[in-house]
């Protein structure tokens, strides 16, 4: 692949319309879906009792059914797969409940089933509904004063519009969906912020390096100088998520069960954070800069 | 793979096709060469060059394979891999309007590692959080819900006797109990040869002058949850309801034992906060099918790279396999316990280490399409893309850094792993790739741009 850009090439910057729209349609659905369904919280964030049962035979969901009539352990909500049962408590179980519960399930039911139980406490929920807050807000903050303090505010502000942009659009896809949200997934969101930075960073680099060399006379420099930057590194961004997203998809495809929605937050975000580099943080800092032709920047980069 | 319309390749006006690089690079090793055949070394020296380069990989792949082996059985793997469970206590006292100290937490934590040694469980993980809260991981256990019960059981604190007991040895008499003493009155002193003592006090008088006086020159043997702690001879009746207890070889032994005393006086009551709990074969399967995840990324991965940047691939490949080796390591120099989240960050950390790669080696394509030699053109690439490299990793790791201090359980296990496999890239895939690449074009038997996955027809003047 040439990678030098020329008239004939792609031109990021005046397709870079298009894509703002395209981007805040998705976001305004997202809010939209936030407003209605909100997310759903899996258990982590939220108290109560999962249990997943894995099954060494065939059980029907009406027998299951029938056992948690019997066992009066409160409000439920029963999921199942083909050897697998997910059961959802409102309540969160005490030892000597859950130890009852499986007693009599392996005793009734299948004898050599494996279980997987999460019991959340209330207040545990809140506090790490807000811990994982806080964390994602101070991670933000952290990679803003690193970009500014590198590079300029202008780069900090655009790179940070962009991994805000990604994180929303995960989290709004896993709204639209009612896809469980559990601790994976902020962690999930939080890889995803550091690898959308990672991309941007590394054109962002390309610009301020071409400005050292660059003599700018017109805003068409600049608009050419944003455009040679994203396409010298345009091969490095596609290689580099490709790679990344086989990883991704792997885990998604052949890793175990408990991590699966990890794996599919992670493949989304990778895929948008590749995108926001490219067609959205970009065009941002042209825009931020405005149409002024500076001085000359020798100290850019130094 | 581009959203958008590419016009096919047309002749670009920035750059000339220049047929005769080919020939320049050809003649710039043609003449070392001449020049080195001159010198009388020639041949020879491009040939230990190369051995050298050879030789080590070869030791490095044969100390790889040697304790690679060691190492993953090593690996201790955490509670959602081998089945187990994790849970987060959070302590109250007990009596109503106590409050708890941080040594009472620290005691009941160390209480709650001991009763779990003593049922046979390996390496239970058990830490304070916090100002009351304890986390308590197990790995592997046979039979949960007789562990579970026996966890919440409050710290039993007894000072026995042998008093009517078969043996002197034999403290089968219950003289006093925990919260017969005075709470948080238990100190460290010293004698006046600066010994550590342990000074106690008790609520009830009479009650330890009765005792002390039947038992003058009789063991009382301290024990918590049945454990013998400490037996001192009781010297003289005791009649202001406080006593010291000598014969304290350490201070920390001193600290540890008036530790107990107060924990005995006060002891707290755990309720289970946060409950996970996963089955054996679970577990088990749950590592089987992400340890064939990472394998299958990684081949795909490692082939990729081969096929697309030859011979800067190839050493992508060596020190990718590098890292891997390194981190495991690292997790086993830290007693780190690997779990699921752990994996996940482990097979990200991968996908840094290919960028770390990419960046390098696209760099190095790019400098040589520009026209320049190859050994200016590895300068340059290295060069220019270390800075790009290490902002993209700075970015990365305060994202890490962050989770680290926030996060707790699973995030912090994702955390430490993510931190360390930057680290780890940087000695690898920054620093490591750099020499071997050197090296390997120092003995220029790759000096074709083809290596580096250049065409020739791509190659600008300069």
């Amino acid at each position: 692949m040439r990678s030098e850009y020329n008239s004939s090439k792609f031109d990021f910057v005046k397709s870079s319309k298009k894509f703002f729209i395209i981007s805040i349609v998705v976001t305004v659905i997202g809010i939209v879906s936030l407003a209605i369904h909100g997310l759903n919280y899996g258990i982590d964030f939220q108290s109560g009792t999962s249990v997943d049962v894995t099954l060494s035979k065939a059980v029907d969901k009406e027998t299951t059914e029938q056992f948690l009539k019997t066992q009066e352990l409160g409000e439920h909500t029963l999921t199942t797969a083909p050897n697998r049962l997910t059961i959802r408590f409102k309540e969160a179980l005490d030892d000597v409940q859950e130890k009852a519960f499986r007693a009599n399930f392996s005793a009734q039911i299948d004898d050599q089933a494996e279980y997987e139980v999460n019991i959340v406490d209330a207040d545990i929920a809140v506090e790490q509904q807000r811990n994982a807050l806080i964390g994602m807000l101070v991670a933000c903050l952290g990679i803003v004063i690193y970009m500014s303090i590198r590079f300029e505010w202008r780069f900090g502000l655009a790179a940070v519009i962009g991994l805000a942009h990604d994180a929303f659009i995960v989290i709004s896809i896993f709204s639209i969906f009612q896809w469980q949200v559990n601790l994976p997934f902020i962690v999930a969101v939080l890889t995803i912020i550091g690898y959308s930075v990672n991309d941007t960073v590394v054109i962002f680099d390309r610009i301020r390096e071409n400005m050292r060399f660059a003599k700018l006379k017109t805003p068409a420099d600049v608009v050419l100088l944003v455009n040679r930057s994203v396409w010298q590194t345009l091969t490095r961004s596609i290689n580099t998520v490709v790679t990344v997203l086989a990883g991704a998809i792997c885990l998604f495809i052949f890793g175990s069960e408990s991590i699966r929605l990890f794996s599919l937050a992670m493949v989304i975000g990778l895929f948008v954070g590749a995108y926001s580099s490219i067609f959205i943080s970009s065009p941002l800092w042209l825009i931020f800069r405005g149409d002024s032709v500076p001085k000359r920047r020798a100290k850019a980069a130094s | 793979m581009l959203v958008g319309r590419r016009i096919p390749d047309a002749p670009s006006g920035g750059s000339t096709r220049n047929p005769s690089y080919s020939d320049k690079l050809t003649s710039f090793w043609a003449r070392r060469y001449n020049r080195n055949i001159e010198d009388g070394k020639g041949s020879a020296t491009r040939m230990k060059r190369l051995l050298a380069f050879v030789l080590v990989v070869v030791v490095m792949f044969a100390v790889m394979g040697v304790t690679t082996p060691g190492l993953l059985d090593k690996t201790k793997l955490g509670l959602d891999l081998k089945g187990g469970f994790e849970i987060l206590y959070e302590a109250q006292p007990i009596v109503e309007g106590g409050t708890i100290t941080r040594d009472a937490l620290r005691q009941t934590a160390k209480s709650l590692e001991k009763r779990a040694n003593q049922n046979g469980v390996g390496e239970p993980e058990v830490t304070p959080e916090g100002k009351t809260r304890i986390r308590v991981k197990i790995a592997g256990v046979a039979d949960e819900g007789k562990l579970r019960d026996l966890m919440k059981r409050p710290a039993n604190l007894e000072f026995r006797s042998a008093d009517g007991c078969a043996s002197a040895t034999d403290y089968c008499k219950v003289e006093l109990r925990g919260d017969e003493f005075v709470e948080n009155a238990a100190k460290v002193e010293f004698d006046t040869l600066h010994n550590p003592l342990v000074a106690i006090k008790v609520k009830d008088k009479a009650k330890l002058a009765e005792i002390s006086t039947r038992l003058v020159q009789k063991r009382l043997a301290i024990m918590l949850d049945g454990e013998l702690i400490t037996d001192p001879v009781v010297q003289v009746p005791l009649t202001d309801g406080s006593a010291v207890i000598e014969g304290q070889e350490t201070v920390e032994k001193a600290n540890n034992l008036r530790d107990i005393i107060n924990l005995g006086a006060l002891p707290l009551k755990l309720t289970e906060k946060y409950t996970q709990s996963v089955g054996a074969t679970l577990g088990q399967k749950s590592l089987e099918e992400t340890a064939l995840a990472g394998a299958i990324a990684s081949v795909l991965i490692l082939v990729f790279m081969l096929a697309f940047y030859r011979a800067p691939g190839f050493i992508a490949v060596i020190c990718m396999i590098i890292y891997v080796w390194m981190l495991l390591g690292v997790f086993w120099l830290m007693g780190a316990t690997l779990t699921l989240p752990g994996i996940a960050a482990f097979i990200l950390g991968i996908g840094i280490a290919v960028d770390a790669n990419i960046i390098t080696d696209e760099r190095i394509k790019e400098e040589l399409r520009s026209g320049k030699t190859l050994n200016s053109a590895l300068r340059s690439g290295s060069k220019n893309s270390l800075r790009t490299i290490i902002d993209a990793h700075v970015t990365t790791a305060i994202a890490g850094v962050v989770l680290f201090y926030m996060g707790q359980g699973s995030v912090k296990g994702f955390a430490v792993v993510l931190i360390w496999s930057i680290v780890i890239n940087i000695v690898t895939n920054v620093i490591f790739t750099r020499i071997l690449l050197h090296m390997l074009v120092q003995s220029g038997h790759f000096a074709k741009p083809w290596y580096f996955g250049v065409r020739e027809s791509d190659i600008r003047a300069l």
